[in-house]
């Protein structure tokens, strides 16, 4: 359970992520696989290097900042389709992640982390989840806040607008190419932090630490709305991070419950189909006008 | 309000499960050992790790269900799910953590931090670089285990026997893989500058690329050899199919490879290593010594194995030299 808070707070930082392209920007952005790994992997790379863990990590989200830049870049400046110009990020990160790492594993088991300089400070042992979970919840809050202030502003109102109507947004004279490229770097750069953090809870980087982070986020972003129902920003970010949580949880209690992993991600794709299908079908019910799928 | 119902609902589940989660482990009453085991995918060698494990603590007296009771679980890759794992492993208290593979080793000791669970890993490649140890010869404090690093030299003298003039030999890996690219270094740094070899190498970054770098070999080769490569074992028919219509020799590096189609190979016998992890497992149960005096082992078992029936689809000739000395596989 208190592992569950600990991840839900991580994967939240990914699940507001996905939560930015997604759904404010409408763009699915699926650099996500390879962004967490690229966090995570530069993270270890300089700990393990000497660097403090602090500059490790901001060093993590300006390289997440650079890949979701370019993910941007081959969206609007060479016209690629949004999930493609996602899916080719994510397979040439593959190759950057191993370059980086200089292999496909970076331990971080004999490292001073930023885990252990919390403990130190707090004076609990390194290994206690309470720790886990208070760095994670610094995150989350500082996440929070500043997205909170930041989708507000002028700037972060123009960046929704792209996103809900860009024609009505371009003819008020926006340039909603910079929305997209500043949306999509926020986004990565937030996940890669997660997969910094991430990389120092668990004690390595790995080259496959980020399959399925993508498929995570949006099961936690879709989960999160079905179930918290949010109206606003402060709300949908609660929602992203609620979502993260309860899909951890999820997944611990089928974990505990002895349920073969392996069917986990069919289990995963089911919640998410149900949780898209249950609004459609609701409206239906209502006789109500439900516009076409959309196709991206 | 309806909203507001829900998260009570949420919040009033969540309380009851960490109420009755610990409650249940706590049910069954302490008479025998728990022993947890993980290991990061379903694989033949792995599989192997396993079942020789728990066959050699049967060996030691820890029979299943009645000395022993063990929990099993496998995140099929999913590292996300490993740490999961690792932690309601830690969270239970079990008497010993047996960890198989380097992403789970590393996950369960993270896990396991501070507490003093002791841990067994195996089928680690490389531990000291993974931090698991601190040197080859010397076991932290609660964690200790057998490596499976192969030894390749032996696996190269195997090579030369059966296939004498080879020049050219080529190697599929997955880049992605410490376990592979250590042994990929080895060779190339090490072996064949010795041995007068060219190494030609095909890396493939999942199951896909397998056959591709299977085919970029053909007419480049005199014999292709390939590491504990685990994306390269998952698809190792497309290699087959490869050097089957092009009469390259094949060789593997487990005798589990042998006898899914490679013509020979030197191999680590993972059942082995699974039976060693259980011996260091026995002694820690029974309490005669702690994981820190239990000096980590490499994997000293390498028994050459042929398949015959392989080696004639390939169009290769194995010397009843080799014959003699290695484990015959029959398909």
């Amino acid at each position: 359970m208190s592992f569950s808070f600990y991840e839900g707070l991580v994967f939240g930082l990914v699940a507001i992520g996905v939560y930015l392209t997604l759904r404010v920007l409408a763009f699915p952005d699926l650099t996500v696989d390879g962004s967490y790994t690229l966090g995570g992997a530069t993270a270890a790379v300089l700990i393990a290097g000497g660097i403090s863990p602090i500059l490790a990590m901001l060093a993590a989200i300006g390289v997440g900042l650079c890949a979701g830049f370019i993910t941007g870049l081959l969206n609007t400046k060479l016209r690629l389709p949004a999930l493609l110009a996602g899916i080719l990020m994510m397979v040439g990160l593959w190759s950057i992640n191993l370059r980086v790492m200089g292999g496909a594993n970076v331990s971080l088991l004999r490292e001073v982390t930023l885990f252990d300089m919390v403990a130190d400070f707090l004076g609990l042992s390194s290994g206690s989840i309470v720790v886990s979970i208070i760095v994670a919840f610094v995150f989350a809050v500082i996440v929070f806040f500043i997205l909170n202030w930041f989708l507000r502003t002028e700037i972060g109102l123009s960046l929704r607008a792209s996103g809900d109507n860009e024609q009505m947004v371009r003819s008020l004279g926006v340039d909603t190419d910079k929305n997209i490229l500043l949306g999509c770097s926020i986004s990565n750069g937030l996940v890669a932090l997660a997969g910094a953090v991430v990389a120092q809870g668990q004690g390595f980087a790995d080259v496959g630490m980020g399959i399925g982070m993508i498929v995570m986020g949006l099961a936690s972003v879709i989960i999160g709305e079905a179930l918290f129902r949010p109206r606003g920003v402060a709300r949908l970010l609660v929602a992203a991070v609620g979502g993260a949580f309860m899909y951890r949880l999820f997944i611990t209690i089928a974990l505990r419950l002895g349920m073969a992993p392996g069917d986990l991600k069919m289990i995963t794709a089911m919640l998410v189909i149900i949780a898209l299908a249950i609004p459609y079908i609701q409206k239906k019910l209502r006789h109500e006008w439900v516009p076409p799928a959309v196709r991206w | 309000m309806k909203r507001k119902k829900v998260l009570t609902a949420i919040i009033g589940i969540a309380l009851v499960l960490a109420l009755a989660l610990p409650l249940s482990s706590c049910a069954a009453e302490k008479k025998m050992y728990t022993v947890c085991i993980t290991q990061i995918v379903t694989h033949p060698d792995l599989d192997n790790h396993r079942n020789g494990f728990m066959d050699g603590m049967a060996e030691e007296g820890f029979i299943e269900g009645e000395d022993i009771a063990y929990i099993i679980r496998n995140p099929e890759g999913d590292m996300t799910v490993a740490a999961s794992i690792a932690d309601y492993f830690v969270s239970i208290k079990p008497d010993l953590i047996h960890a198989i593979t380097t992403p789970c080793a590393q996950t369960v000791v993270a896990a396991a931090e501070g507490t003093e669970i002791p841990i067994v890993f195996g089928t680690v490649t490389d531990p000291v670089a993974a931090g698991l140890i601190p040197s080859w010869t010397e076991a932290a404090p609660y964690v200790t285990g057998v490596s499976d690093w192969a030894d390749v030299p032996t696996q190269i003298d195997l090579i030369i026997e059966i296939v004498p003039d080879c020049k050219n030999l080529g190697i599929i890996y997955n880049a992605g893989e410490t376990n592979s690219v250590v042994q990929r270094d080895e060779l190339v740094d090490e072996i064949a500058p010795d041995y007068g070899l060219t190494i030609v190498e095909a890396t493939a970054a999942s199951t896909a690329d397998v056959y591709a770098a299977a085919m970029s070999l053909v007419g480049r080769v005199d014999a292709i050899w390939v590491p504990t490569d685990n994306t390269v074992f998952s698809a190792f028919d497309s290699i087959l199919k490869v050097v089957e219509e092009n009469d390259i020799p094949f060789f593997g590096s487990t005798t589990a490879m042998v006898e899914a189609g490679a013509c020979a190979g030197a191999g680590v016998d993972y059942y082995w290593i699974g039976q060693q992890c259980a011996y260091m497992a026995a002694k820690i149960l029974r309490g005669e010594a702690t994981p820190a005096e239990i000096t980590p082992m490499t994997c000293e078992m390498l028994i050459p194995a042929v398949n015959l029936a392989a080696a004639e689809r390939m169009g290769v000739t194995i010397p009843q030299s080799v014959i003699d000395k290695a484990q015959v596989i029959e398909e």
